[in-house]
């Protein structure tokens, strides 16, 4: 039995008929399209307007959003927005020569600066990038680009930045990509979108930012490349506003011998939604999938990861950890593929969550699916609370009891901000950590 | 006189409703290392967590009044940054906290109590470097997360060092022996023996006689069924260690001795 990797797919679009979605062609309507652009990105979003037409939100009833609830964010009419006020926004050490921000996803020179990256690496939007790179050949094509919230982004989406390494080139330097977005005065609609090419041998660091205030809806969507040997460490922060709504995918795609990691903290957003979707399409391919998940109050967090190797002697492992309090909700899903071909697969998979409050909610559903004979796959999840023979021990060194639960809170997430790249990231997650977990 | 540090009085407590303690009485002066032995399930352990403050345990009656105060009231935290000290029969291992850190903080913990100022991370290196030398630690155990990874012997002299740090009052061994061969059990009595100060009492936990020739008590207690049942001076332990617990059985008052 061969296994069926449940990416979109062409054919399941096309065989379902044309509905009408009022809030997807609510939001396209919103997108006003460069004019400029040329013919065959053209094409490139009318196919995507074209599955859009045959696709709709999806619901409790399907499979993959069986835990979570879209209707506030369809009930919400949101705008596309010109204004470009960035307030209050603290860079990051190490970025500022490194630094792309958007302000309501239009890009704004003021804060940005890029002067600190070599010329054998591209960064910038794809309408101005040089002919040499062929940007055809990638842009929307990744596995998954059927999906629904990846058609809109598609069929809709305005800016996409490019970062493009070239063969052998490695930058230390985190390429830094903030995107903020202020809904005060109006719900806002954006469509992040990034197109991530690594070249033969190439290694480079991403860090995807996003934040902002007010009520609003990002729909992003990023799609990373990866050449034989090549490497990307990526960390994607998402710090969105409490009353924001964020759906967010990530299809990799990796030839033989590269490297893939990312490390994601989610912090923000009403409802937040994330899709990892790794494809392995060569030997000796290595995918690490980190994630550290903080929900509290009303949030609803989920992340829906996909691996699938399909060649021999890939590897990959995922930790993914969530702490959930108040009346919070997280999800996890992660789902390995390993086919026939993909023998001597090193996989592994863990799910670990804490828990703070009897009221809080965690569903997790860790999944291995494996047609090859001769592979190591190991799986699991574990629920927790707070230890309380481990406060006790706490307590009896002097710390009070709030010290002693957020020692410990704090070092159940340092498993995975000590994989994150930059020092002063590390500081500066761990304080807001504190202070979103203590209030 | 010396300064009695701490009395308990007709101390009696629970466990999820079952009585686990029937009574304890012990007195603890400044310059005084007591003893508790017994078997195992006799309460001697409990007793200990009781005095820190632990949270699954009720007291149903009595006192526990430590240098004049009860603190019965008391949180653990408030116990302890008042200077007692309870070294873990087992040692929690709790990975992601830093040692030092976890020192950092309790150390610090104690000195706000106290009114004082808290030290920063590069004073407290260099007072930790001082204390490490009584249990002789090497330093990068204070890189690795509390206890994680830790052999037995290890976790003991940590809590060692924390006992050091910490200088406390009244000082709890809850078998501080057990799991420990010959060397560690060496390192970690001298470790406490080079603590020991004429101010300050002791209570020290143990299953077997072969720690107080190590830590050397004034008086021993033989708890059975969450009571002392006896007390005496060091041929006690000596008289159990030869004819094992079983001839307290046919016992039925204390007074050996003392």
């Amino acid at each position: 039995m061969a296994v069926q990797i449940p990416f979109a797919t062409i054919s399941q679009v096309t065989e379902s008929a044309v509905v009408e979605d009022i809030f997807l062609t609510g939001l396209l309507q919103q997108c006003q399209i460069d004019k400029n652009q040329p013919q065959w990105l053209r094409d490139v979003r009318q196919q995507a307007n074209s599955w859009l037409s045959r696709l709709s939100v999806p619901t409790r009833k399907d499979e993959d959003w069986r835990f979570i609830d879209l209707s506030d964010l369809t009930q919400t009419k949101f705008v596309t927005s010109s204004v470009m006020r960035a307030n209050g926004y603290s860079p990051l050490e190490k970025t500022e020569n490194s630094r792309m921000v958007f302000v309501n996803g239009i890009y704004n020179t003021e804060f940005s600066n890029i002067n600190g990256l070599p010329k054998e690496v591209y960064v910038g939007d794809l309408n101005n990038l040089p002919q040499e790179y062929d940007a055809k050949e990638y842009f929307a094509q990744c596995h998954g680009a059927q999906d629904v919230f990846t058609s809109l982004n598609t069929a809709g989406g305005n800016n996409v930045t490019v970062i493009w390494a070239n063969k052998n080139t490695i930058v230390e330097t985190p390429i830094h990509l903030v995107f903020i977005t202020d809904g005060e005065s109006e719900s806002i609609f954006t469509q992040p979108r990034m197109l991530v090419v690594g070249e033969t041998g190439s290694s480079i660091s991403l860090l995807e930012e996003y934040t902002g205030v007010g009520e609003y809806f990002t729909n992003a969507v990023t799609e990373v490349y990866l050449k034989e040997n090549a490497r990307v460490n990526h960390t994607r922060l998402q710090e969105e506003s409490k009353s924001s709504y964020h759906i967010g995918k990530t299809a990799i795609s990796q030839e033989r011998d590269s490297h893939y990691t990312i490390n994601e903290i989610n912090l923000g957003a009403k409802l937040f939604r994330h899709n990892p979707e790794v494809l392995q399409q060569g030997e000796q391919t290595e995918s690490n999938l980190n994630g550290l998940t903080i929900a509290m109050e009303e949030q609803t967090s989920d992340t829906h990861s996909i691996v699938a190797l399909t060649k021999p002697c890939g590897n990959t492992n995922q930790l993914h950890k969530c702490i959930v309090g108040d009346r919070a909700h997280t999800v996890f899903n992660g789902k390995v593929f390993v086919t026939k071909e993909a023998q001597m697969t090193d996989a592994t998979q863990l799910n670990r969550n804490l828990m703070l409050s009897p009221k809080a909610r965690v569903d997790t559903k860790p999944e291995l699916q494996i047609t090859a004979d001769n592979v190591k796959c190991a799986h699991g999840a574990t629920v927790s609370q707070l230890e309380a023979d481990e406060i006790f021990y706490l307590r009896s060194r002097g710390l009070d009891e709030n010290d002693a639960n957020q020692l410990l809170i704090d070092a159940f997430a340092a498993e995975i901000i000590d994989r994150l790249p930059l020092e002063s990231l590390q500081t500066k997650i761990t304080e807001t950590i504190k202070q979103k977990v203590s209030n | 006189m010396s300064e009695t540090i701490l009395s308990i009085r007709n101390l009696t407590a629970n466990v999820d409703d079952t009585p686990i303690l029937k009574g304890v009485n012990l007195e603890i002066n400044a310059g005084e290392v007591h003893a508790i032995m017994g078997r195992n399930g006799s309460g001697k352990s409990t007793l200990s967590k009781i005095i820190a403050g632990h949270p699954d345990y009720e007291v149903t009656g009595g006192e526990i009044i430590y240098q004049g105060e009860s603190i019965l009231d008391k949180e653990p935290n408030e116990r302890a940054n008042s200077g007692i000290f309870l070294a873990f029969q087992y040692p929690l291992a709790i990975p992601g906290v830093s040692n030092l850190d976890f020192m950092r903080v309790a150390y610090n913990a104690k000195r706000k109590y106290q009114g004082l100022e808290e030290i920063d991370t590069f004073d407290f290196e260099d007072l930790i470097e001082e204390k490490l030398e009584v249990v002789k630690m090497n330093p990068s155990f204070l890189e690795r997360s509390l206890n994680e990874g830790f052999s037995g012997g290890e976790k003991k002299r940590n809590e060692i060092l924390q006992m050091a740090l910490l200088d406390p009052t009244l000082t709890i061994l809850d078998e501080i022996d057990s799991g420990l061969d010959i060397d560690a059990l060496r390192i970690v009595s001298d470790g406490v023996n080079q603590l020991k100060t004429p101010e300050k009492g002791y209570l020290v936990i143990t299953h077997y006689q072969r720690l107080l020739d190590y830590i050397e008590p004034d008086i021993i207690h033989v708890m059975k069924d969450g009571e002392i049942i006896t007390s005496g001076g060091k041929e006690l332990a000596l008289e159990l260690e030869s004819r094992g617990y079983d001839f307290l059985d046919d016992k039925s008052t204390a007074g050996v001795g003392v």
